[in-house]
């Protein structure tokens, strides 16, 4: 076979020389893109530990009605701490870990464009996590929620200094989030194996591509907020206190134009990830790639026209209202089809149920439920009665945890002979699944039932109305079983990294370049790449006779190309 | 203690619509639910069938390599599309149905949001109250909804949709209540502290007895009678109760607080939290802190007899 020369980063790399496991002091002076996306990794597991704890409390605490396990101003600065560190320091960084890991090695390159720059990336995420965690021990967490409303978020409301460590933490965090998707952006458009075409690279790549300019856009009116309530809380200037002529609603919408297209970075990735699982463990290509593009693309540039759907409760009249209801509506379609671009792909497949395969199939149906619900907050009215009750807790937790942390398990488990070279244990790992999904869903289809039923989100306790303590206790009932599912995933990780069973380099028969090199990679990725000549060029590689791109030229050659220009298009080189 | 709270209170979920506006929100939610579930019982079908029938059998050779096909993404496309404008439409309807323009129209009831409780001004009277809000039954009611410190929000999920309460602007809500009855809210904005605390009571009237609460209402504050309460009016002028709270026809016109004109005729007391009784109003007024964490309410650290008597003349004032 014919192979072809890997690109790598013009800059040259430190420490290549030296081996890669010298200890903590060569991890945490490492550039290399794998070190990095591993350290990624165990910050986000860490993380979830942290936060998993804080909401165990809060459950604790609602578990029955007027309980008095924690006092109000505790229970305010836990719920504050468990979102916003679940949103920056656990879904973000889990995400970016895969990425800086595989995104390299999915397109054929020896590192990340810019070496140094990752690492800088990784290191600022890291400090901005301390710093949010320092303010427990500087006189108070943040107290306002994850998302801080104003004039709460002024200092005559939350006098700790909380929210300034929320400020300059997620600022700190931003800087690391944004360089990351600089490097991203530059790594896959320049740094792709020669041979493999835009319209040639494996889905996961192509959503990280999306999402980094998501970022890109995104992140700049988060730090614009977060740089004005500074302002605010030090230097006492009135952006967002009426009485000094300020507006309190100005950060609502800082905020959510920020936020709303951050559900979906936290989300778009994992499309990718299940792109990329489905197809192997169905055997098939994924039905409709170029959908799945145009439908990523459509989401990220719909996301910044959909922000006001978390105001429409805040007055600002029936047509500014519909307006945003038409595009919320709207943005559901492409992240809906997906789900049969999905189910369609497993269509006709010869499906093995790994324990990656087992969480993309229960993603559909609880990314669904998920979803649905988040439409019924597009149909304003429907908004009216259900915005900020438990319902959409139940909803937030359905797409966060039914969409991107089952989606960040199933990348887990198809990865992790990968990364770490060995297999974890198989009957655990089925355990795990089942615990958690069974956990997940005792946890918030009854708080769903309790929105309707009238208790608003945020309330430390609630009064013993019919029904709403018995709905409670069930929830924290599922949380817990979800702790205990959590507290097996991290034996079950640390088991298989001491003693697991050695991994094949290519375990899943699976069809992109990463698994044709060594598990784990060496410290430098390839010498040489195969030929990339389809969306899957390592299954072409190993089933020459059935290759993608020879169907592709036989179509092509037979009747006229209108059938077949959605797929791998060798004719692009 | 608070199991009595609620004893005689109507169902108060979002489907126990007591007005026409929750009626309204009400039918689109259940063209909502109907649309929603069929398409998650489609959804779990084809992924139940599809997994059962697909799976890998032994020694299976590659299954056919299925790319796409273009009549079958136009429907996954489509469908949607058309469920969608159907709902948007459905959605400016009820819009308009239920928070039409308010016009010229000017408020029945203004209620202001405050950490953490809830001031209701009648306009045309000189009627200010708190915590437990009266209504006509029958009378389409514009309120007006304000803030005074941080954001707040309006809403009795069986009267309709909530409004957020913002400093600095003025909301307006629609609301025509069908029956006579109590109906149960809470503020649905994270407000701070106590924001669990800052339950809703809507006491909805005939149009008889509205009047007569009305006229009872606008009356000054009942005069002390014995000497215990007699005694607890002084103390309340003189140890500063007077500064934040406001007692009609006395010399305290305090505005910071909620006004206590007549504040024995309230069942509840701290916003929803408890029942307006001699025992909870003695633990509150030993220390505030203790009772609900965080009010704006300071300690004072009054001698038991003085309890009792401030305890006596609050509890007159009908």
């Amino acid at each position: 076979m014919d192979t072809i020369l890997v690109p790598e980063p013009e800059e040259s790399l430190p420490n290549l020389s030296v081996s890669n496991d010298q200890g903590i002091l060569q991890w945490i002076s490492s550039v290399d893109h794998k070190q990095i996306g591993i350290m990624y990794l165990w910050l986000s597991v860490l993380f979830l530990v942290v936060a998993g704890i804080e909401i165990l409390l809060v459950r604790l605490q609602l578990a029955i009605p007027n309980n008095h396990f924690l006092a109000p101003e505790v229970y305010n600065q836990l719920f504050t701490m468990h979102g916003t560190t679940m949103i920056f320091f656990v879904a973000m960084p889990a995400i970016f870990g895969f990425t800086t890991y595989f995104v390299p090695l999915m397109i054929g390159a020896n590192d990340m464009a810019f070496p140094r720059l990752n690492a800088f990336s990784f290191w600022t995420t890291f400090f901005g996590g301390s710093l949010l965690y320092f303010s427990f021990i500087a006189g108070g967490a943040p107290d306002a929620g994850w998302f801080n409303y104003a004039p709460l978020n002024e200092y005559n409301y939350s006098s700790s200094p909380g929210i300034d460590y929320y400020c300059a933490g997620l600022l700190f965090a931003g800087i690391g989030t944004v360089t990351a998707s600089i490097n991203f952006v530059v790594t896959i458009l320049h740094y792709r194996v020669p041979a493999m075409s835009l319209k040639q690279m494996p889905l996961f790549v192509w959503m990280i591509l999306i999402n980094s300019f998501l970022i890109l856009a995104a992140f700049p009116s988060l730090n614009a907020a977060l740089a004005m309530l500074l302002l605010d809380r030090q230097l006492h200037a009135h952006f967002f206190s009426a009485a000094g002529g300020g507006s309190a609603i100005l950060w609502q919408h800082l905020f959510w134009l920020f936020g709303h297209p951050e559900v979906y970075i936290v989300i778009l990735p994992i499309f990718g990830i299940f792109s990329e699982v489905f197809p192997v463990f169905s055997r098939k290509p994924i039905f409709g790639y170029s959908m799945v593009i145009g439908s990523g693309i459509a989401i990220a540039l719909l996301a910044f026209g959909v922000w006001v759907h978390h105001m429409f409760a805040t007055g600002l009249g029936n047509t500014v209202n519909g307006f945003f209801a038409a595009s919320s509506l709207l943005i559901g379609i492409p992240t809906g089809v997906k789900i049969f671009n999905w189910l369609a792909t497993m269509h006709g497949g010869a499906i093995r149920f790994s324990v990656s395969m087992l969480f993309a199939i229960a993603f559909l149906i609880e990314f669904t439920i998920g979803g649905l619900s988040g439409i019924s907050f597009a149909i304003v009215p429907i908004d009216w009665q259900l915005t900020d009750t438990y319902y959409v807790v139940a909803h937030l937790h359905f797409v966060f945890i039914g969409g991107t942390l089952f989606g960040l398990l199933s990348g887990l488990f198809y990865w992790f002979p990968k990364m770490s070279g060995r297999v974890p244990d198989q009957r655990l790992s089925r355990w795990f699944f089942w615990l958690f999904v069974a956990g997940f869903n005792i946890t918030f289809l009854v708080q769903h039932a309790l929105g309707a039923m009238g208790m608003p989100r945020r309330v430390y306790t609630y009064p013993n109305l019919p029904g709403w303590g018995v709905l409670n206790l069930i929830s924290t009932i599922g949380a817990f079983l979800m702790a205990g599912a959590v507290g097996l995933l991290v034996y079950i990780l640390v088991r298989a990294l001491n003693k697991g069973a050695i991994a094949a380099s290519d375990p899943w028969d699976a069809n992109t370049l990463e698994w044709t090199t060594t598990s784990p990679p060496g410290l430098k990725n390839f010498d040489r790449v195969i030929p990339v000549k389809s969306t899957r060029p390592f299954r072409d590689y190993k089933r020459p006779e059935d290759a993608d791109w020879k169907r592709q030229e036989a179509a092509y050659t037979e009747k006229p190309p209108d059938i077949d220009i959605t797929q791998n298009n060798s004719h692009g080189e | 203690m608070t199991g009595q709270l609620f004893l005689n209170i109507n169902p108060s979920s979002i489907f126990d619509a007591a007005s026409p506006q929750a009626a309204r929100i009400r039918h689109l939610t259940i063209e909502f639910i109907i649309a929603a579930s069929a398409i998650l019982i489609l959804v779990v079908i084809l992924t139940s069938f599809i997994s059962i029938k697909y799976r890998s059998k032994r020694q299976q050779e590659d299954p056919k390599q299925i790319t796409g096909n273009r009549t079958l993404e136009m429907w996954m496309v489509g469908v949607p599309l058309i469920l969608v404008i159907l709902f948007f439409f459905r959605s400016l309807a009820t819009m308009n149905a239920v928070l039409p323009d308010r016009g010229n129209h000017s408020p029945d009831i203004i209620i202001t949001g405050h950490q953490w409780f809830w001031e209701a001004v009648y306009p045309g009277t000189t009627i200010t109250t708190a915590n437990e809000i009266h209504l006509p039954v029958g009378k389409r009611i514009l309120m007006q909804l304000n803030a005074a410190d941080v954001i707040h929000d309006w809403w009795v999920p069986a009267l309709g949709g909530k409004m957020d309460m913002i400093p600095g602007m003025n909301n307006y809500l629609w609301v025509t209540i069908d029956r006579p009855g109590i109906y149960e809210g809470a503020c649905s904005e994270f407000c701070g502290q106590q924001h669990a605390w800052m339950r809703i009571r809507v006491v909805a009237e005939s149009p008889g007895d509205y009047t007569l609460w009305l006229r009872q209402e606008a009356a000054g504050a009942h005069v002390p009678q014995d000497t215990l309460a007699r005694a607890g009016a002084v103390l309340f002028l003189e140890s500063t109760c007077s500064s934040c709270h406001c007692v009609k026809g006395t010399a305290a016109a305090g505005l910071t607080g909620p006004d206590l004109t007549h504040f024995g005729s309230r069942q509840t007391m701290l916003t929803g939290m408890m029942a307006n009784d001699s025992v909870n109003l003695g633990r509150w007024l030993t220390d505030p802190q203790q009772v609900k964490p965080g009010a704006h309410m300071p300690r004072f650290i009054f001698a038991k007899d003085s309890i009792r008597a401030l305890t006596a003349y609050l509890e007159q004032l009908k």
